[in-house]
């Protein structure tokens, strides 16, 4: 019989955290054990349903010993770990990687705490120069691994480029991603399996992108959207909630969140329904409910015109 | 296709013979299983083999790897149940649980996947022809007969009524003359849609209850225009592994619209009864009040948990993830599980040289039955309906894709492009229902029902195919349709 250890069989033992004595369960990550005790680890690239992969060095922490700083997101904990989350080699990191993507990517539209950390870490992306002009057209997709263009350094580098709109359901701003990889891995392997998308190229032409960057519509996208729903940056978004806010009526404060299940088939998927003015602009599902761990399908997704 | 009872008893047999079956739970828990082993000692491999089509090793396999396996599950779909002979189908199968013990035990069991969000709670509230709410027999269940008569002041027939095939011979007979059809499309998605259509229109008085003016709402006397109770209207809904979850009201419905509760209760009272106007909550208790197996579910623990599993018989009762457990007791509680001989029949509708291609129908992933809700959206991947065929069917019939052909059954026929699916294998078709407007599927499809549940064999048209002029838009994405 296959199975999993037994919660009262995993070991307990005792480890520090900012020099605070705290006992934790073998298997978990250091993530974990920090938020058990209520403390506050910022995260990008991380998401309790997708498998950690370590790409946003946002969570990093000190673990005396370790040479380098390490993820809190994806180490497990050891016995007698002595762990540090504010240390000043923390906080220059964290500072480093938030001012680097701040001073490059539009995160206007990302989860209000990204703004928070942004004054907690003294973040100032103006001091790296104006922005540098957005990429044309196909520009950034056209870069091959390995190929960099000269910077003079008086300006930003940036992943700006136009919106990618080639279907009804949802829209790409590539202008707003980091490179958090939380799509490719709800396309993949942590939810649906289909693979329509993966990061290509290396370094700053690094980007997200459909097989030999094709339309979505060719591509091998289903549409269940899961991508969109694990953005933390607006860089997917549907195409109904892009267009409201376009229009200037967008209003969060008018908008209500209802909770209810999908009109399609029998597995019984919760659905949110993100609702403005009496009209559906959105549907997510809740990462906790034990039915779909917030994955839907193309017609719980997006299925919901009928209505109106 | 419609082979499943030979393949199902072909693994039997070769887990019986391969000497891995598990005797000590058949012994312990079953019944019947030498009736059952006689039944399938006529499907060897080779058997099996031929009347399939799936090689003899691939189904030794597959029976030695499910036998052998710590955990296994068998989930099905319609392409199980609507056949002449679905029920022996699942008889067929929930052999091969009793055979291995893949049953009662985390992780293992039987499966049938729901197709609809509220099927399975259609059938737990009574909407059914022999239940009362509950699952509680109206002939044998005297008892909870009893209960329900005395909650609501009234005698209740002594009698189970008729399911739908029974009431489609009963239009047909003149014994059935009036219907009143809540939130169901027949006059679209019955198999021989034709003769559906024409009992439909000869009834003396219809009413359609509906959120859309569907085919059969236009062919109604009364039409009561319903709210969308997933989004419109409070409620509860119960999904293919039994959890009771509530639905909630999202949005404020069109005008002139009403919730189902309330219509209910509107024409009670044109009738001269008056049942108020409860919330969808109390009705759900008074439900509650009669039927056991939902008794511990308040809508305040239905919130809390996410939902609850029946059986839940009181409010400190944590629902159950799955059920049979019992025959793992020692000994074992209740009555022991019953082998069932299942005799293999091919699909009714038989193929000859006049009709020579097996087809089947089924759902796309991004649309839903006749499409009356997911016409509405905009799907990039919705193509045009057309008749899916194996790329050796299309080259021996000199087709390409997007030729149009004359699809012909015995019942009728129809005009639809054609589309290579190399999925297929030779000899078999494939059409949804998603499309009744543009490709009206259903005027092909048998309307021979499974005596024991009274489900049409939609799953196995013999047809014939025809080629005709060249279709003018192959296989464009029609994502502009709106079919409401």
């Amino acid at each position: 019989m296959t199975s999993t250890v037994p919660i009262s069989l995993q070991r307990r033992f005792d480890l520090t955290i900012d020099g605070k004595d705290v006992t934790v369960t073998e298997g978990q990550t250091i993530l974990e054990a920090c938020r058990q005790v209520q403390v506050d680890i910022p995260t990008l690239c991380y998401l309790e349903t997708l498998t950690p992969v370590n790409v946003c060095r946002l969570c990093v922490v000190e673990v005396k010993g370790s040479r380098t700083l390490v993820s809190a997101c994806s180490r497990k904990v050891e016995p007698k770990m002595e762990i540090l989350t504010d240390s000043s080699r923390v906080n220059t990191s964290r500072r480093m990687v938030l001012e680097l993507l701040a001073s490059s990517v539009d995160l206007s539209l990302a989860d209000d705490e990204v703004g928070h950390w942004m004054q907690q870490y003294d973040v100032h992306p103006e001091r790296h120069g104006p922005q540098s002009d957005p990429a044309e057209e196909g520009e950034r997709d056209r870069g091959h691994a390995g190929e960099h263009k000269a910077i003079d350094g008086s300006t930003a580098e940036t992943v700006a480029q136009p919106i990618k709109r080639d279907n009804g359901q949802y829209l790409r701003d590539y202008s707003r991603c980091i490179l958090c990889y939380k799509c490719v891995e709800a396309c993949g392997v942590d939810a649906q399996n289909t693979f329509a998308i993966a990061v290509a190229g290396r370094g700053f032409e690094a980007r997200i992108s459909t097989e030999y960057n094709v339309a979505l519509p060719e591509s091998a996208c289903v549409y269940c959207g899961n991508c969109v729903a694990v953005c933390p940056t607006g860089a997917l978004m549907p195409t109904i909630e892009f267009d409201l806010r376009e229009s200037g009526k967008w209003d969060p404060k008018s908008q209500t969140v209802t909770q209810t299940v999908c009109p399609y088939c029998g597995v019984g998927c919760n659905l949110e329904l993100h609702v403005q003015d009496n009209q559906i602009f959105k549907v997510t599902s809740p990462l906790d409910h034990s039915t779909t761990s917030g994955n839907l399908c193309i017609k719980g997704r997006f299925g919901f015109e009928f209505v109106h | 296709m419609g082979s499943d009872i030979a393949l199902a008893n072909t693994i039997g047999r070769h887990i019986i013979h391969a000497g891995l079956s598990n005797s000590d739970f058949i012994r312990r828990a079953t019944i019947n299983f030498d009736v059952y082993a006689k039944s399938v000692e006529p499907f060897t491999l080779e058997v099996g083999e031929k009347l399939t089509g799936i090689p003899g090793t691939a189904i030794a396999q597959l029976a030695e790897d499910y036998a052998r396996a710590d955990r296994a599950q068998l989930c099905w779909t319609l392409g199980i149940t609507e056949h002449h002979t679905g029920t022996d189908n699942v008889l067929a199968l929930c052999n091969l649980a009793l055979l291995t013990g893949h049953v009662g035990r985390y992780g293992s069991g039987l499966v049938p996947l729901r197709g609809q969000n509220n099927v399975q709670g259609g059938g737990d509230m009574g909407a059914i022809p022999n239940k009362l709410p509950g699952f509680q027999d109206i002939e044998t269940d005297t008892f909870a007969r009893e209960q329900f008569e005395a909650r609501w002041g009234t005698p209740l027939p002594r009698t189970k009524g008729w399911h739908l095939s029974q009431m489609f011979d009963a239009m047909e007979t003149g014994e059935l003359t009036s219907l009143y059809i809540i939130g169901e499309n027949p006059a679209q998605s019955e198999a021989d849609v034709k003769k559906a259509r024409h009992l439909l229109t000869g009834l003396e008085h219809l009413v359609v209850q509906d959120i859309f003016l569907t085919k059969t709402a236009e062919l109604a006397d009364v039409v009561l225009p319903a709210t969308a109770s997933w989004a419109e209207s409070d409620g509860t809904v119960t999904s293919s592994e039994r959890r009771v979850q509530r639905v909630r009201r999202a949005v404020v419905q069109p005008a002139g619209s009403r919730d189902d509760v309330e219509i209910i209760c509107q024409i009670a009272a044109k009738m001269g009864h008056d049942w108020g106007s409860p919330t969808a909550e109390q009705v759900w208790d008074e439900l509650r009040s009669l039927s056991p197996m939902h008794a511990g579910m308040s809508y305040r623990r239905l919130e809390e948990l996410g939902g609850l599993q029946w059986p839940c018989y009181d409010e400190n009762h944590p629902g159950e993830l799955f059920l049979h457990g019992r025959l793992w007791d020692e000994p074992i509680t209740g009555p022991p599980a019953t082998f069932s001989a299942t005799p293999f029949e091919p699909p009714l509708d038989e193929l000859d040289s006049e009709f020579p291609i097996r087809l089947t129908t089924g759902r796309r992933l991004d649309s839903f039955n006749t499409g009356v809700q997911t016409g509405a959206y905009s799907s990039p991947i919705r193509s045009k309906e057309a008749l899916a065929l194996s790329p050796e069917d299309m080259g021996a019939y000199k087709l390409q894709d997007g030729d149009r052909v004359l699809v012909r059954s015995r019942r009728g026929g129809i005009e639809a492009p054609v589309r290579t699916d190399p999925t297929l294998r030779s000899g078999l078709a494939f059409l949804t229902l998603h499309f009744p407007d543009q490709v009206d599927t259903n005027l092909l499809t048998i309307d021979t029902w499974d005596k024991k549940a009274g489900t049409a064999e939609f799953k196995a048209t013999a047809i014939a195919i025809e080629r005709l002029g060249q279709d003018a838009t192959p296989n464009d994405h029609s994502d502009k349709r709106v079919d409401k």
